[in-house]
């Protein structure tokens, strides 16, 4: 493979790394137990500020519980959801997108419309409902996630898949003899791959927001698990006494969504055979 | 059996009736017969129907234009008349098509070795290391220099000459019984045009592989075919051994395709192009017949008269 210097690329890469690292290495990396409350530690500034400790990096929360803590430990929810919300939304998202674009007609009349309606919703909304609806908990958020946002696949790949059926290589398939579902799958999927990646890293970026607002509605997961979100919801609260509760967490989701869509770009053109150089 | 290896009978394709407008014909009864081993061309303008021809034989008709009527007979198969599946296994197999355009039949996402490799494992259920030698051997045929090393290319990397020859490898790939040639040429350079027909023509000879081959360049049927139908307006104006129509075009059409065609045996000044005359004859020929030919049975109302 051909390694090209690609800053966005890179730059993705190491935040997705460093995600991935931090979320599964969370019980060794955390200073402390992100749960354990310290009052007569409460509120500490972080410890580059005057006041701050150097055994709170980031300060404290107001029961004293250690923020580096709780933002190591709240990278877990936030990379199983984007992970495992973007596969969910874009298999289904896909395969539907795939059928409408290539067999036209009824199929996709009835795909299209659906996706449709399904869009008319506001997604926010929708998802609240949808965790109330379901429960909470990590896979409710999951679910929900796949739920609002299969369209948003379904709807780029379809329209890709109808551009790319109308290429001639299609055709050059048929007339050797593959089967449309063989057509379809090993011919024009691959060429809708690169998008399709791109569409995924960006869903994994949408992934983390919306499971940031569920958590702070307070319908992510339970309380004693912390969220980007839950952190949020924790600091607006006393956002003029200790700013940095509201800004950590907030600067946490920006830098991994950030990282997210620059890395889809990176990997489309390291996929895409004729971008590819 | 017959020696023949298509019969198109009286075929009749065209747009169906819509609620505001009238169906409307693009092949006009046409009959070509083709058989083992020879290439047979089939010239015309644009929009004559040529390629109509081509895609109905295969299959793979645009959407919305419908087969009206008449029999194509391939390889001894009411082929028409065969569902989508049944015909799948001939594809590729038995009757193979050369496209157009190299720049765009191959898929851009897979190596060359994938592409020539599939129809192999298709239909001739080889195994990966026999698929691999037997794609370079046929890329070798198509003298392609570095097979090995073209194999492992994405067809972007290659050059249009290139890829219309890795096209011919894999229409060739199955020993093929007859080869749709649609216009192979047109899309590559005056040089690479001729070094390109020689090896169809070396290729189809070899393999005993009959061709229906699609142009609209009458001189390189005098060189390269052995019977020629000339189409005009979905109907077929003329047809024969290319050596008699050569020398003795019995039909005004065919007479000034001749002479709209630039030989190197006479200036270029001496072209003409196709007397309007011709075409409007022609062309009231051709509403006249779909004036008299009924898509359905005719209505049982009588006209008054």
């Amino acid at each position: 493979m051909n390694l090209h210097f690609n800053l966005r690329a890179t730059f993705g890469l190491l935040v997705f790394a460093t995600l991935l690292l931090v979320a599964l290495g969370a019980p060794w990396l955390a200073p402390h137990d992100p749960l354990a409350q310290d009052l007569m530690a409460a509120s500490l500034p972080p410890a580059w500020a005057a006041d701050g400790e150097r055994a709170h990096p980031f300060g404290t929360d107001t029961l004293g519980r250690d923020i580096l803590s709780r933002l190591i430990y709240g990278a877990r929810p936030a990379l199983i959801v984007a992970l495992a919300g973007a596969t969910l939304a874009g298999v289904v998202g896909t395969l539907l997108g795939l059928l409408a674009g290539f067999h036209g007609g009824r199929v996709d009349a009835l795909i299209s419309r659906t996706v449709d309606i399904w869009m008319s919703f506001p997604a926010v909304l929708l998802a609240i409902v949808l965790v109330a609806v379901i429960g909470t908990g990590l896979l409710a958020v999951v679910l929900a996630i796949a739920i609002i946002d299969w369209t948003r696949f379904c709807r780029v790949v379809r329209a890709e898949t109808q551009a790319q059926a109308r290429l001639d290589y299609v055709t050059s398939a048929r007339v050797i003899g593959l089967s449309p579902a063989r057509t379809l799958l090993r011919e024009v999927l691959p060429n809708v791959l690169p998008l399709l990646l791109t569409l995924f890293t960006l869903e994994m970026g949408i992934a983390v927001v919306v499971e940031a607002i569920l958590s702070f509605v307070g319908l992510s997961v339970s309380s004693d698990m912390p969220t980007w979100g839950g952190l949020i919801q924790e600091g607006r609260l006393y956002v003029h006494q200790t700013p940095w509760l509201l800004g950590l967490p907030i600067t946490a989701i920006v830098v991994t969504v950030l990282g997210f869509n620059a890395l889809g770009d990176g990997l489309r053109e390291s996929l895409d055979p004729v971008l590819r150089k | 059996m017959t020696d023949k290896v298509l019969q198109i009978e009286h075929l009749h394709v065209g747009v169906p009736a819509r609620r505001d407008e009238p169906a409307r014909l693009l092949l006009r009864g046409v009959d070509i017969d083709i058989r083992a081993g020879e290439v047979h061309a089939l010239v015309g303008e644009s929009g004559a129907g040529k390629s109509m021809v081509c895609r109905t034989v295969l299959g793979i008709l645009p959407a919305g234009i419908r087969v009206f009527g008449g029999r194509v007979q391939l390889l001894g198969h009411d082929w028409l008349a065969l569902p989508e599946p049944a015909r799948r296994p001939h594809l590729g197999r038995d009757v193979a098509l050369i496209p157009q355009d190299p720049q765009t039949a191959l898929n851009p996402a897979h190596t060359i070795a994938r592409q020539v490799g599939d129809v192999l494992r298709l239909h001739l259920k080889l195994d990966a290391q026999q698929s691999r030698e037997r794609s370079a051997d046929l890329l070798a045929a198509v003298q392609i220099r570095h097979p090995a090393q073209v194999l492992a290319q994405y067809p972007h990397e290659l050059s249009g000459g290139m890829r219309q020859r890795v096209l011919i490898a894999i229409a060739f790939a199955c020993k093929p019984r007859l080869i749709v040639a649609d216009e192979p040429t047109t899309a590559l350079d005056v040089t690479v045009q001729r070094e390109i027909l020689r090896l169809l023509r070396a290729l189809q000879r070899d393999e005993g592989a009959a061709v229906l081959f699609i142009t609209h360049n009458l001189g390189l049927v005098a060189k390269l075919c052995d019977r020629v139908s000339v189409i005009h307006s979905g109907r077929i104006v003329e047809h024969g051994i290319v050596q008699a129509i050569c020398d003795a075009p019995q039909h005004d059409y065919t007479r000034a395709l001749f002479a709209a065609t630039p030989r190197h045996d006479r200036p270029a000044a001496a072209l003409q192009p196709i007397a309007p005359a011709v075409t409007e004859r022609l062309l009231a020929e051709a509403r006249a017949y779909d004036a008299q030919w009924r898509p359905q049975p005719p209505p049982r109302e009588a006209q008054r008269g």
